[in-house]
């Protein structure tokens, strides 16, 4: 029997701890955090125990004044500096704001970057500093309820987000303080939570086919998955990012404008009442046949008939998407075993009817759909974290719209295709056009259209430091790699010379690492010591996972896979690292140290992922030999 | 991962056309399960990245052998002919003709917006095709008749592109 370790207390790292790690659903209505307690997942509540929090930011001349139901209470008083439905512009160019403007009452400015920017009464906000509030609220939550600093946090996204808005999101988390473990799309988040049931696990060789139907307040998602011996594997996804919930208030809201004999143009004050109005007829709707709406002292009723009528055509929308990705899956309807529906909007009627007749299925909703994208989240950021490691799930994601470059006459070439599963690497070679050219730039863009004019701009790329040749004479290889949050990087090299060429990225919307550095900065300013604090206690949390990992990992593979003097060498380097642990209150000190052991260990996790392919394979080999 | 190791070899399977699909995909989720960057969310950074890249190897590795295309494709480049997408043509007359009236039929049912009946028909036809190409590809591969299943190759990407271009527009079709 092993004996136990007892530690100094406060001295050592404790082996074998739970780490703390939540999912987080950052939602257009509203957002959630949960995790999971002794193995159930269960939603993280605020301090009134209400599950849900608004995903609205209320600002004044001071800063954030609040956060959640009651910033939400200040709708339609101070609609200018109450900004809700923020996650429609995060990722967003200054050019979508026109086509979205209408249904966002706020006043915009745009800078050079090229990202919308919103004017409150506390200055100027980006999308991504309103969504980095939520966050911040919601891991705030989590802190108390779990005690201490979280490790690590799964984020939900909606499948169809493209690279800028998956970005943002990142961004939105860093500058929350949040160590993001992995960018989760929501139906697949929906899926593990589903996939929990029993029901898959009982024959092992059996395969189902699940259709995730997501609608949220902002976007719509479709999901195909194949269920089989937990392995969760994405098919198809589709979808459209600026379609939920808030376009069905806004076309009742419209409607009720009409009705009301008002004119084109509203002040933003009277927008907000039809559409706070619009909003809670359609919630009422979902229980009864007609309601009555009073709105400036005016009564109306809308009968569901008519609200249906009204949505008709989004709805139609979203089951044109099933279809396009039940093609791209290439399945048939009928093979679908379950129809899965998430999302708050889910629950009219009228949508759960179109539902159940495209797919010919009762769909399956015995999970809350508001709660299980959250609950989904914090199953995979419990086995992410590391707590639960016998758990034999594998979870194979796409990227949801095609990668391409820009080619002559503003076409698209297709680099990674729509449905790709991710992480995927692809490369491609090019030329110079002219003699003596040292320089080239490369447009990428996102979308399945075949003009650069429809797709969405990613980035330019400036490549220099080509060596002078004649041209055609230079190959450079753009190398592209999506990696599993479905966030693409991209490097390039000069074959002939082996000159690396040097890349500017120049994100089309977005921060920058400097601004997000300098934000993050601004934000500590008024609090330096708690800057200090926290980075000291970040690096020690990442000594301790360091520790523990490598020690554990020489023990298991030390003697077989690395010699005495390189042996020697990890043990020093962890030594040094342990004893900094210990004494150090210098986090940069230790941040150094955290380097070289990571320098150090390299050849070692390299030596091991290669023992552990081969390791895979042989195993089912030796499967092969016993059947 | 070994880079030196070709797409085959990475699942150990033989170097053929003819492709055990059940092995291939019990021995894709059996790496990915031990490689996948999910399982190395914790770790360090540069544990992470070597996973993001090994994972997109095995990636590529799989839908590179699974597809007949670019199995096809691979397998000619590792007999050193290298099969740069639209390079070569087939001097197939026959073939070459066939193929513009099949274009020309989907160009006209494409301005018609149907019918849909002529669609499937030119759908069932074109699916037919592709596979008495491969058919003819697998033969020629296996007599080590590199040159000529080169020039198949040509054959199969237009093939491909045909059915895909139907498939895209009964898509198109059905969202009117």
């Amino acid at each position: 029997m092993a004996l136990l370790q007892i530690s100094e207390p406060g001295q050592s790292p404790q082996p074998h701890q739970r780490k703390k790690s939540v999912g987080i659903d950052l939602g257009t209505t509203n957002s959630l955090v949960a995790t999971v307690r002794s193995g159930i997942e269960a939603i993280l509540p605020d301090e009134q125990g209400r599950d849900l929090l608004p995903s609205v930011v209320h600002y004044i001349p001071e800063g954030v004044s609040c956060v959640g139901y009651e910033a939400a209470e200040h709708n339609s008083t101070d609609p200018l500096n109450t900004l809700s439905s923020i996650k429609r512009l995060l990722g967003r160019g200054v050019d979508d704001i026109k086509t979205l403007g209408d249904t966002l009452p706020y006043e915009f400015t745009s800078d050079e970057g090229g990202m919308p920017r919103i004017n409150t009464a506390y200055g100027v906000v980006s999308p991504i500093q309103v969504s980095a509030e939520i966050l911040r609220k919601l891991a705030g939550r989590a802190e108390l309820a779990l005690g201490g600093m979280l490790d690590g946090a799964v984020i939900t996204v909606p499948a169809y987000f493209d690279d800028a808005q998956r970005q943002a999101t990142k961004d939105a988390a860093t500058l929350a303080g949040i160590k993001v473990l992995r960018l989760l799309n929501e139906p697949t988040a929906a899926a593990i939570a589903y996939g929990l049931d029993t029901e898959v696990a009982e024959d092992e060789s059996q395969q189902r086919l699940i259709a995730v139907y997501d609608l949220g307040g902002g976007t719509f998602d479709i999901s195909i998955l194949r269920l089989s011996k937990g392995v969760f594997e994405v098919l198809a996804t589709g979808g459209d990012s600026a379609l939920g919930g808030d376009d069905f208030d806004h076309a009742i809201a419209n409607w009720l404008r009409i009705e009301l004999a008002m004119g084109e143009t509203l002040d933003v004050v009277e927008q907000r009442i039809l559409l706070e109005a619009a909003k809670s007829a359609k919630q009422e709707l979902s229980q009864k046949e007609q309601v009555e709406i009073e709105v400036l002292e005016t009564a109306l009723v809308l009968t569901r008939e008519k609200m249906h009528e009204l949505i008709d055509d989004l709805i139609e929308k979203t089951l044109k998407a099933c279809k396009r990705s039940m093609r791209d899956a290439k399945i048939d309807v009928n093979s679908i075993d379950e129809v899965v529906l998430v999302g708050g909007s889910t629950r009219m009627p009228s949508v759960s009817e179109k539902v159940t007749e495209l797919f010919g299925l009762k769909p399956k909703c015995s999970i809350d759909p508001d709660l299980v994208v959250a609950m989904g989240a914090a199953k995979q950021a419990d086995v992410l974290v590391g707590n639960n490691t016998d758990g034999d799930m594998l979870l194979l994601d796409v990227i949801p719209l095609s990668l391409g470059i820009e080619t002559m006459g503003g076409l698209t070439e297709k680099i990674i295709h729509r449905n790709t599963t991710i992480p995927v690497a692809k490369a491609q070679e090019f030329t110079t056009f002219k003699d003596g050219q040292t320089a080239m730039s490369i447009h990428v863009v996102q979308g399945d259209r075949e003009l650069v004019s429809d797709c969405r701009s990613l980035a330019r790329f400036e490549l220099q430091g080509i060596p002078p040749m004649v041209a055609g004479g230079a190959k450079i290889q753009v190398s592209y790699q999506v990696d599993a949050d479905g966030l693409l990087n991209v490097s390039a090299r000069e074959l002939s010379s082996g000159v690396e060429s040097r890349i500017e990225v120049k994100p089309s919307y977005g921060l920058s690492d400097n601004e997000i550095t300098q934000m993050l900065q601004d934000s500590f300013s008024h609090a330096r010591d708690d800057m200090r604090l926290r980075g000291l206690r970040e690096q020690q949390v990442e000594a301790d996972r360091m520790l523990e990992d490598l020690r554990a990992a020489i023990e298991k593979d030390g003697q077989s896979l690395l010699d005495d003097s390189e042996l020697q060498c990890l043990h020093l380097a962890l030594d040094e690292l342990q004893q900094l642990r210990e004494n150090s209150e210098d986090h940069r000190q230790l941040a150094a140290q955290i380097e070289t052991v990571g320098k150090t260990s390299e050849e070692f996790a390299a030596r091991r992922m290669d023992a552990s392919i081969k390791q895979a394979l042989a195993g089912l080999s030796l499967d092969d030999a016993l059947k | 991962m070994n880079n030196s190791k070709n797409f085959f070899e990475i699942f150990s399977l033989p170097e053929a056309w003819e492709l055990d699909f059940e092995a291939l995909d019990t021995k894709f989720r059996a790496l990915q399960k031990v490689l996948h960057p999910d399982g190395y969310a914790n770790k360090n950074d540069f544990e992470q990245r070597l996973a993001v890249q090994t994972a997109a190897t095995i990636n590529q590795a799989y839908q590179t052998i699974k597809n007949p295309l670019s199995r096809a494709q691979y397998l000619l480049e590792l007999k050193g002919l290298d099969a740069d997408q639209e390079s070569h043509i087939t001097s197939d007359g026959q073939f070459l003709m066939n193929q513009m009236l099949l274009r020309e039929q989907l160009s006209e049912i494409k301005a018609n917006k149907g019918p849909k009946q002529a669609l499937t028909a030119l759908s069932i036809d074109a699916n037919k095709t592709a596979i008495a190409i491969q058919n003819e590809f697998a033969s020629q591969y296996q007599v080590e008749a590199y040159n000529e299943a080169f020039s198949t190759l040509a054959k199969m990407q237009f093939a491909t592109k045909f059915v895909n271009d139907i498939s895209e527009l009964e898509a198109d079709l059905e969202e009117l």
